[in-house]
């Protein structure tokens, strides 16, 4: 809502308190205050001058010579461009030494060897946007009444000394979506009384009544419809304080009898609609649903089809108006209409806003009937429109009011009690001071005791339980005045729970380990949801996708990983290493919620070391990633539950991926992306894992315990073995250790040769085996005896010979 | 045999002082000094002195052994002084070259921003608490105040599922969850942080993905001047000290009475700027009482109980402190954007 301060002076005296300074207090009371623009900013030297003289510019087709009267000394020649300028206008003109928007100085000239002495303005030189014009002065410049006093300045008969304040409205405060409705607020704020305006149109013999009947069948959307008639209007312009008006608000004039319309939806909040009652084609009104299929044009000139859910104003018979939202072209007014009828209504939101919303049409009037208009102002808004069109456009008011009233609204009526208020807010208000602010609001209020009984106008439909009395209290008693204090009661330990405990810790860890943390989104393509998914689901679909590429929920979280790896590349970051934690969704049967457990995924691309004036540079490779896994698992006590198998997964190198395992249990993968999927992506070599955080951090892990640092040196045996290739080194770790029993306490790979020195299928393995007995040293003959047992093992399960 | 030994110091004085290294040193000690040396060789002689001469010639032998080995003791010094200067010299390096990298990664701006306010609460004794990204209608909306039809939960403006279920459009339904868990008794003190879904076009300002983080204590004597202290205490310690706050009214349809939280501008000092949009003032979030509809809809007598609640937006909080233009680039985790925020502060 766009608040004329100088229009708002009209209801409210604000003598003393400057537009700015208003802004500041609705904004701390009541309603943000977005915006306070000043119209006249930057703009200086334009004066109404008189168009004594036009003529065709001697040296160029399209530029007119005129002399123009601008109230001061001789009349001065002005080179003007407009097409529409003419002899005999009243027009602005910017005098030499005028400044217009854009810091655009008006100094003298000469344009085509003839002398310019000013400039004749547009609205738009002025400042005003061009699609708020008057249609026909919005390709040229712009003409003052024939009365307009010469030489007076042009910015005050245009009203540009005015500061506008943008309301950024919540939806609750329909109220405020009105001059009056403003002005009662700033009333509330600053304490003051509001003037109303109290229209008492002189009315003709003849009867409104004689002219309509007004029926409504569709009583629950329109409980209230009233019908004025006015006959031997002119249509022509309005006069320029009320285009003006209707400018400053952001909406275009149109003629006398349409801006009075859209005068009062301003001042009163209540949307009018005015037909030429010529061109009904009947003697009556009828309000219904519209009938499927059913074909309206509206005043845009389009053409559209209508739904039961809609609401139409019909002569009887064809549809006149879609309700609420936009006029027919059928009745439209228009140059030569004589006789109006005038349309005030009371539709609720429900209709208008789905008409609204089908033909996607929010107009001034749809917005203001979706939120709520004040039933109450229906009748004064029509008797005002009434009367000022008579003023404006002549003609006379027939007499009576043509309705059709189904309306049942009373006040609301609410209670609250001064200990309330003061539990909600914190203060210690006394009830005087509470009926003060009701008296503020002109809230009609009853104290008995405790109680204050609160009446409340049908404008502030918003206020209908005891805590929004106590919001209304609470604003205009001022939140800054409120103490501030901190909650008393029993005081509650803050705390993360575990897994928020280990979750920190495993990011810290990742980070730790040189990744960054990415986050990306939920949503992606319905082929992206199901790759890299750990078990295989359906995923979840959206209803109505905004596109196809955030249609669907992950299953897993490598793929926009991936994403990022590329979107990376593609930007010269060739180095990169991610990780992610978040949900997955995995879908349960209908009706339910899926279930959505928290994974962690990493990728890395690229140089993982780069040293290079030390000539040290690695690449990425499994075993980076790897052990970055490993080193996760140590940190959170899981080392010993840790397992990898080889395996062969969508999307990942066949000979180089592994699942993850926990316990024995599957909980993750890790591997090279697939060389067609590298390819694909435009990536380098890549490497991912992924695994399931929720088991991660709800395994169960042995508590902390010391043991003993050893007293006895360990014996460290190394062998190296020959096997065949595909012999795993885990599985010969795992009949190492098996065979070693407790006196063997680490085996470790510390050497692989598979070179030409070695039969082809063959590899060579060297594991380096600590022996240690907490009891005593050890002695060659204790040791030889568990050594030759792992041997002999490694050769009986694995066919593994020391290599000669 | 006097004059021998007194050649013998002389020569052996040249040669020491003379020599280059360590090594060439040693050798003069093994030849003069050592079993086979001339001055063993000399004293052998010394059976054919007489008695008196005997001693005496020993005492000059031993002082031509000390001077010798008292300056090969200097030269000693001075040779291993100049090896040591000479090993610093050869191994003198460039410390302006560039140290080798330490690996390091780090959280995502918004994790750093979340777990800053989560820290913030904890301290003032809440815990935090998460629910489910896919909701219910009823948590998401219903039990927030926000019956069907309510226009502000337009289907629009939400991803559904299906017709009960959809994408949650803020943290609120968290709130519900968990004062359904209390079972209508207090004290409920929570922070719920997460990612939340809209219909809107990603650009600039607006993610259909973002994040929010809410607040909620809910007890017998909450007042809205305990929301006040809390925000206060919060703002100053995320914004810092000497940042004022301000409520003014504004609207939620799960608070009762609703206010936004602004606090002044650091970078005009509340003067006005760009920034504050001329004003001052920085928006920072929304709060409010909790409606007594959301209370007993959770089981909570509203007559008994009150509570106040807040959330905010984390990618508008960073793009504040930090001075990040584009909400994209939370989302499209450019290294470049990352990296930048390594910093512990
Ligand atoms: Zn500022």
């Amino acid at each position: 809502m766009l608040v004329s301060y100088k229009w708002l002076q009209e209801y409210i005296d604000l003598a003393g308190i400057s537009a700015e300074e208003l802004a500041e207090k609705i904004t701390k009371s009541g309603i943000e205050v977005e915006g306070v623009e000043k119209l006249n900013e930057g703009l200086k030297g334009v004066v109404v001058g008189h168009v004594l003289e036009c003529e065709k510019h001697p040296n160029a087709e399209k530029l007119n010579k005129t002399l123009v009267d601008i109230g001061s000394g001789e009349p001065v020649q002005i080179i003007c461009g407009a097409p529409n300028v003419g002899k005999g206008q009243k027009v602005a003109v910017a005098t030499v030494g005028a400044v217009l928007p854009g810091n655009f100085k008006i100094k003298k000239a000469k344009l085509r060897g003839e002398e310019s002495n000013g400039m004749i303005c547009s609205l738009q030189e002025l400042g005003i946007e061009g699609k708020l014009a008057p249609k026909e002065y919005a390709e040229g410049i712009y003409n003052f009444s024939s009365d307009t006093e010469v030489g007076q300045d042009a910015l005050e008969v245009l009203n540009r000394d005015d500061v506008i304040l943008e309301l950024g409205l919540t939806p609750n405060r329909a109220d405020a979506m009105s001059m009056l409705g403003v002005a009662y607020e700033v009333g509330a704020i600053l304490g003051k009384e509001v003037k109303i305006p109290n229209p008492q149109p002189k009315t003709s013999s003849e009867q409104a009544s004689d002219y309509i009947k007004v029926t409504v069948e569709a009583k629950e959307d329109n409980p209230l419809y009233v019908a004025k008639i006015i006959k031997n209007v002119k249509i022509g312009p309005s006069p320029v304080w009320l285009q003006t008006r209707l400018m400053s608000a952001g909406i275009r004039p149109h003629n006398n009898v349409v801006d009075v319309t859209n005068f009062i939806l301003l001042e009163y909040g209540q949307p009018l609609h005015a037909f030429d009652y010529d061109k009904l084609g009947s003697k009556e009104i009828l309000v219904r649903r519209a009938g499927n299929g059913e074909v309206i044009e509206t005043l845009d000139d389009v053409k559209r089809t209508l739904t039961p859910d809609h609401l139409v104003i019909t002569n009887g018979t064809e549809p006149v108006a879609l309700a609420g939202v936009m006029g027919g072209a059928n009745s439209e007014v228009s140059s030569d209409t004589t006789t109006i009828l005038l349309e005030s209504a009371y539709f609720t939101g429900g209709a208008i806003r789905k008409a609204s919303k089908d033909h996607g049409l929010r107009s001034e009037a749809s917005s203001r009937y979706e939120k709520g208009v004040d039933p109450e102002r229906v009748r004064p808004a029509a008797e005002r429109a009434v009367e000022l069109m008579v003023e404006l456009a002549g003609g006379e008011v027939l007499g009576g009011i043509v309705e059709a009233d189904a309306l049942d609204v009373k006040p609301a009526v609410v209670s609250t009690t001064l200990g309330k208020i003061n539990k909600i807010l914190g203060t210690t208000l006394e009830m005087n001071e509470v009926k003060d602010i009701f008296a503020r609001l002109k809230f009609a209020t009853s104290v008995d005791n405790e109680t204050i009984t609160v009446t409340v106008p049908t404008r502030r439909g918003d206020i209908t339980i005891e805590e929004d009395l106590i919001e209304e209290v609470g604003r205009l008693y001022g939140y800054d005045n409120l103490p501030t204090t901190l909650p008393e009661g029993p005081s509650t330990p803050g705390h993360l729970s575990n897994y928020q405990k280990k979750r920190r810790l495993v990011r810290h860890f990742m980070e730790g380990a040189g990744l960054f943390q990415a986050v990306t989104y939920s949503l992606t393509s319905a082929e992206k949801a199901t790759q890299y998914a750990l078990e295989k689901y359906e995923p979840v679909e959206l209803a109505m996708p905004m596109s196809e590429d955030r249609s669907h929920l992950r299953l897993s979280i490598v793929p926009e990983l991936l994403e990022v790896l590329k979107y990376n590349n593609a930007r010269q970051n060739d180095s990169v290493a991610v990780y992610e934690t978040g949900a997955v969704f995995l879908k349960n049967s209908d009706g339910e919620l899926p279930e959505e457990r928290e994974h962690l995924a990493a990728a890395i691309t690229g140089l993982w070391e780069s040293h290079p004036w030390q000539g040290e540079k690695k690449a990425v490779d499994f075993f980076v990633l790897k052990g970055i896994v490993e080193g996760l698992f140590a940190k959170l006590g899981l080392e010993s539950q840790l397992g990898f198998q080889k395996a062969e997964l969508d999307g990942l190198h066949p000979g180089r991926t592994a699942e993850i395992f926990l316990n024995g249990d599957v909980i993750g993968f890790i591997g090279q992306v697939h060389p067609t999927m590298q390819k694909t992506l435009d990536l380098k070599e890549t490497y991912v894992f992924e695994l399931s955080l929720k088991s991660l951090l709800e395994a169960e892990t042995a508590p902390l315990q010391y043991t003993a640092i050893p007293r006895f040196p360990s014996i460290t045996r190394d062998i190296a073995l020959v096997v065949d290739k595909k012999k795993a080194a885990g599985d010969l770790e795992k009949i190492i250790s098996e065979a070693g029993g407790s006196l063997l306490k680490e085996v470790s790979v510390f050497d692989l040769y598979e070179g030409e020195k070695m039969e082809h299928d063959k590899k060579s393995l060297a594991f380096s085996l600590k022996y240690f007995d907490p009891e005593k040293t050890l002695t060659d003959e204790d040791i030889a005896k568990v050594h030759n047992k792992v041997l002999a093992k490694l050769e009986e399960k694995a066919g593994a010979v020391l290599r000669g | 045999m006097q004059d021998r030994l007194k050649e013998l110091q002389i020569e052996a004085l040249e040669k020491v002082a003379a020599a280059a290294d360590l090594k060439e040193l040693n050798d003069i000690r093994v030849s003069y000094l050592g079993k086979k040396g001339p001055i063993t060789e000399v004293l052998k002689g010394m059976g054919k002195l007489s008695a008196e001469e005997r001693p005496k010639m020993g005492a000059l032998a031993n002082e031509v052994r000390d001077a010798i080995s008292g300056q090969m003791e200097g030269k000693q010094k001075e040779l291993e002084e100049a090896a040591v200067q000479k090993q610093l010299a050869a191994e003198e390096m460039d410390v302006t070259l560039p140290g080798r990298p330490v690996k390091m990664g780090s959280h995502h701006p918004l994790t750093s921003i979340i777990e800053e306010i989560e820290d913030l609460f904890i301290g003032m004794g809440y815990t935090v608490e998460e629910g489910p990204e896919v909701e219910k209608d009823y948590y998401n909306f219903e039990a927030l105040n926000l019956p069907k039809g309510h226009p502000a939960r337009d289907m629009q403006d939400s991803f559904y599922i299906t017709e009960e279920t959809l994408l949650r459009t803020h943290t609120s339904p968290v709130q519900a969850r968990t004062m359904e868990k209390h079972q209508g008794k207090g004290p409920v003190k929570i922070i719920c942080p997460g990612k939340v879904y809209r219909r809107d076009n990603d650009d600039a300002t607006h993610s259909h993905q973002f994040m929010q983080i809410e607040g909620l204590v809910v007890d017998e004597n909450i007042r809205m001047s305990d929301l006040k202290g809390t925000l206060e205490v919060f703002a100053k310690k995320l914004f810092g000290e000497d940042r004022e706050i301000r409520l003014r009214p504004s609207f939620f349809p799960f608070t009762e009475p609703s206010v936004e939280m602004d606090i002044s501008c650091k970078i005009c000092g509340g003067s006005g700027c760009s920034v504050c949009k001329g004003t001052g003032w920085i928006e920072i979030l929304g709060a409010g009482m909790v409606h007594p509809n959301v209370l007993e809809m959770a089981g909570y007598d509203s007559k008994k109980y009150t509570g106040f609640a807040f959330g905010m937006g984390p990618e508008r909080i960073a793009m504040l402190k930090y001075g990040v233009d584009d909400i994209r680039h939370f989302y499209t985790n450019d290294v470049r954007f990352l990296k930048q925020f390594s910093v512990e502060e």
